[in-house]
């Protein structure tokens, strides 16, 4: 799939992907979870509307992710075939989402609403973004010294991630 | 009214940023087959200053990812300038973003996806991984959250 979108992208590719990114940085800020504030508020159980922001999402993904995947053919921009977001499960899936809510209920706040948040002037949440890259430069790191030994890593996982 | 007491600030302005999110999705879903998870970009930019195996599988994507996110970006100046009109800075201390952010980062690429990729698309593809990583994660962070709380940290 990568190489398909690397060499039969369209001239609208990046366009649409710009597109996108506006209206996903738009309905954050609208959605007010650019602000660590509210994202507390909901973690604290004092206000649960956050229920609706993802809630709302997935369920509008969703119906885009069933109807292309079930009527087939190939994506107009990049012949790429439509498949639904299938992960494969393992404890990394587990542990990882624990260690990321950890981060997210001392914070209160996620990577997509954080590049949001600097949009909105909200220049502090640099830490919080500075951060993310460190600790996602920490993971490769360990996870490829890991590679290096014999047995490390989860190839079915790997390829996984190749397709995504 | 029970509802209402959950929902201080009403329904509607989640309810509508969420929506925005889904069709932001779908759209970039529909016209390109591509799925777009907000924490791979950390991985596929540093793939750019850092040569480790676990960053170089994101090189074909990592210059989409960086429009996308410079996008969001965008799209949140837009908002900030519309609709909020002028700047908004938190008042969270320093010490839990930075840590925060730590744990984020390292937490969402071992998981293999955030609050876009597993809670939006996986939730959106009724991935069964999806929702155990969303449930990990919302539960521990509810509990991280009134644990800070209670040690009188605010906010």
């Amino acid at each position: 799939m990568t190489t398909q979108t690397m060499t039969r992208r369209h001239p609208l590719f990046m366009p649409v992907i710009f597109l996108g990114g506006l209206i996903f940085g738009f309905g954050l800020g609208l959605s007010r979870m650019v602000r660590p504030e509210v994202v507390l508020d909901f973690l604290q159980l004092d206000d649960l509307g956050l229920l609706f922001v993802m809630g709302g999402a997935a369920v509008v993904s969703g119906v885009a992710f069933f109807w292309a995947s079930y009527r087939g053919g190939r994506a107009p921009l990049t012949q790429t075939s439509y498949q639904r977001r299938l992960m494969p499960f393992d404890r990394d899936v587990v542990v990882g989402g624990a260690i990321f809510g950890v981060g997210w209920g001392l914070s209160g706040i996620c990577p997509g609403a954080a590049y949001a948040s600097l949009g909105v002037g909200n220049y502090p949440i640099l830490l919080a973004i500075g951060g993310m890259f460190l600790g996602a430069f920490l993971f490769g790191y360990l996870r490829s010294r890991a590679e290096t030994t014999p047995g490390g890593g989860s190839p079915q996982a790997q390829s996984a991630m190749a397709r995504q | 009214m029970p509802f209402a007491e959950f929902f201080p600030n009403g329904v509607w302005p989640y309810l509508a940023g969420g929506i925005l999110l889904g069709l932001a999705t779908a759209l970039i879903y529909l016209t390109t087959g591509l799925i777009t998870g907000a924490s791979t970009f950390l991985e596929s930019t540093l793939s750019y200053v850092c040569d480790y195996a676990q960053f170089r599988r994101y090189v074909d994507s990592r210059d989409w990812r960086l429009v996308f996110t410079l996008g969001i970006v965008a799209g949140a100046a837009v908002y900030a300038v519309t609709v909020q009109q002028g700047i908004w800075v938190t008042q969270v201390q320093w010490w839990r973003l930075l840590f925060g952010g730590i744990l984020v980062g390292f937490g969402t690429r071992m998981g293999r996806g955030c609050t876009s990729g597993h809670g939006i698309c996986g939730l959106g593809s009724l991935s069964t991984t999806s929702l155990v990583n969303v449930a990990t994660f919302v539960l521990i962070a509810i509990g991280t959250a009134h644990i800070v709380e209670a040690l009188g940290v605010t906010p």
